[in-house]
């Protein structure tokens, strides 16, 4: 079981609202996906090294030369909330 | 005009290069269908006949010149994960529901400057699920059957190539969501290797598994249709800078003497049996067609579907956080930034996203990494490190694509772990980044079963024959349903 304390704490980090009903199941559902998941964890890996990329591609770079980007305007259209020319956020507390 | 609707996308986009048809002509009667029949199965978030007509007219001007690719003059159905300039994109969640984008996928410009679109198509939200229920725009149903699900996430798409509306489909595939849907709607669903198809404009679920892919009324479509998309792109640095092979070209030349690897764990208790059975018809009719069969192991599918359920929202939690109402969707206002952030985020996400950002997060976080997260990308190398093996002696490894036919609507809502399950022969390949292909093999309870075909890397032209020899040998006639 995940305590609701927990869940709190991870919603805190993922910058996720919950309502206290889905805190109270979250906490069930998240247990019963891990506990599905111990298997893994038994596995001895030490000796194996990660896989981040399935074409083990790394460290991809291209020319860094100017190209045409969008319009600043264009760019804003999609905000809910554009400002002089930015996007614009509440307070930061 | 009602038998285009029964032909294939090769085969009208034959009949419009003889100049039997127009694009404009094609558009409609794919417009008509999709009055006909969506208000049944809801595969579309965001129909688009005008745009559809629009386009078609100015294809059909551009025909008169030349220069036109074969698949340019065919409507298609895009998945509404799939960025589109000016049209509306959602991902199947409310935090987009007013979200235009500004540009198209490269997948869709590769594909030609106006793809005749006939829709977006709806999908679990941002492609998380098994049964396209998880949309904040309703379920879609199975055309075979309007109680059942279409499967998921591309389950809109899936559901609109079985339906007719439109001759085919783009849908995504992180963990299954193109081959499953595919296999219990009867159509042919595509996974590229990872990297084939450039996922630039396309929302990102999980970027080291996300891959573009045709959904088909059979092989050859699929071949067309990759050979549209396909490309290496400097706006994807994931994606591949291999040449682009003709994938119709080897098309029809059989299987005689190709390595056919049954997968041992994947013919287990887990699946139906009637899904088993129609699998080993399919490997024994290959068998017939002059292929060498055998049976492979991959000992670490077993784990598969975990690590993939550890990596995939780990990579989610990290992807959604881009959705935090302030440089496009939905914004809750609030006091603060935190607190528009967390109220933003509660409102715009359902159930599922919510579940995957949470056990993503959770896996990433501090005293848990190295258990997890770490773990799961080890179980990653081990299981490619089987596939290379596998194909060391095998060209081609053959399983079901789903464990069951399509299941009913609301059966598994309530225990994500069940509907997870569904991914269960899905998410080998799609952890190893091999290019895996569902074609129907038949019927079991008068419903369509997939099987799925995997080869190793860009080794598609090498797939599609054998899928191509596979669907000849199951002979499942494809008609549009309802």
């Amino acid at each position: 079981m995940i305590s609701e304390e927990q869940v709190r704490h991870v919603a805190s980090l993922a910058r996720l609202g919950l309502t206290e009903d889905e805190i109270r199941e979250m906490g069930g559902q998240l247990a019963a996906i891990l506990d599905s998941i111990e298997k893994i964890r038994q596995l001895d890996l030490a000796d194996t090294p990660p896989t981040a990329n399935p074409l083990n591609l790394s460290n991809v770079l291209r020319p860094d030369e100017p190209r045409p980007g969008l319009p600043r305007e264009e760019a804003l259209s999609p905000a809910p909330d554009p400002v002089d020319d930015l996007f614009a956020v509440p307070r930061i507390d | 005009m009602d038998d285009l609707l029964n032909l294939t996308a090769h085969g009208l986009s034959e009949k419009i290069e003889a100049g039997e048809v127009s694009v404009r002509e094609a558009a409609e009667v794919a417009n008509a269908r999709v009055e006909e029949v969506d208000g049944d199965l809801n595969s579309f978030v965001t129909p688009t006949p005008e745009l559809a007509l629009e386009r078609a007219r100015r294809v059909d001007e551009r025909l008169r010149n030349g220069g036109v690719k074969p698949w340019e003059v065919v409507p298609i159905a895009v998945k509404d994960v799939l960025s589109t300039r000016g049209v509306r994109t959602t991902c199947g969640s409310k935090i987009l529901e007013h979200f235009t984008p500004l540009y198209d996928a490269s997948a869709l410009a590769n594909f030609g400057e106006e793809p005749v679109v006939v829709g977006k198509s709806n999908m679990d939200e941002f492609a998380m699920g098994s049964s396209t229920e998880n949309s904040a725009y309703g379920p879609t149903r199975n055309p075979w059957d309007l109680n059942r699900v279409p499967g998921g996430s591309s389950g809109g798409s899936a559901a609109a190539v079985a339906a007719g509306e439109g001759w085919w489909a783009l849908g995504t595939d992180t963990g299954g969501s193109v081959r499953q849907p595919a296999a219990l709607c009867g159509i042919v669903g595509l996974k590229p290797t990872y990297g084939r198809v450039s996922r630039y404009g396309l929302i990102s679920f999980g970027s080291s598994l996300d891959c573009i892919g045709p959904m088909t009324r059979d092989v050859k479509d699929s071949a067309l249709l990759l050979q549209a998309i396909a490309g290496h792109d400097p706006r994807d640095s994931t994606s591949a800078n291999v040449e682009i092979p003709d994938y119709l070209a080897g098309l029809e030349g059989g299987v005689e003497g190709l390595r056919v690897g049954v997968v041992t764990e994947l013919m287990d208790e887990r699946i139906d049996a009637g899904v088993r059975e129609v699998t080993s018809r399919v490997a024994g009719e290959l068998e017939a067609a002059g292929a060498e069969v055998g049976e492979v192991s991959l000992p670490h599918a077993y784990y598969a579907l975990e690590a993939y359920y550890i990596i995939a929202p780990a990579e989610v939690s990290s992807n959604l956080a881009r959705f935090d109402g302030v440089r496009y969707g939905l914004r809750v206002q609030a006091d603060g930034v935190h607190e528009m952030y967390r109220k933003t985020r509660e409102a715009g996400f359902g159930a599922e996203a919510k579940r995957r950002i949470m056990l993503g997060t959770y896996a990433l976080s501090s005293g848990y990494y190295d258990a997890y997260y770490a773990q799961a990308q080890k179980v990653r190398t081990k299981i490619i490190e089987d596939f290379r093996e596998a194909f060391s002696r095998y060209d081609v490894l053959v399983s079901p694509t789903s464990p069951s036919v399509a299941f009913e609507i609301g059966a598994k809502t309530d225990d994500p772990l069940a509907m997870y399950l569904q991914d269960i022969c899905a998410v080998p390949a799609s952890l190893a980044g091999v290019p895996a292909i569902s074609i129907p093999g038949g019927l079991s309870d008068s419903l369509p079963v997939g099987v799925q075909l995997m080869g190793d890397h860009f080794t598609e032209p090498m797939l599609l024959r054998a899928a191509r020899a596979a669907e000849r040998a199951a002979d499942f006639e494809f008609s549009p349903r309802p």
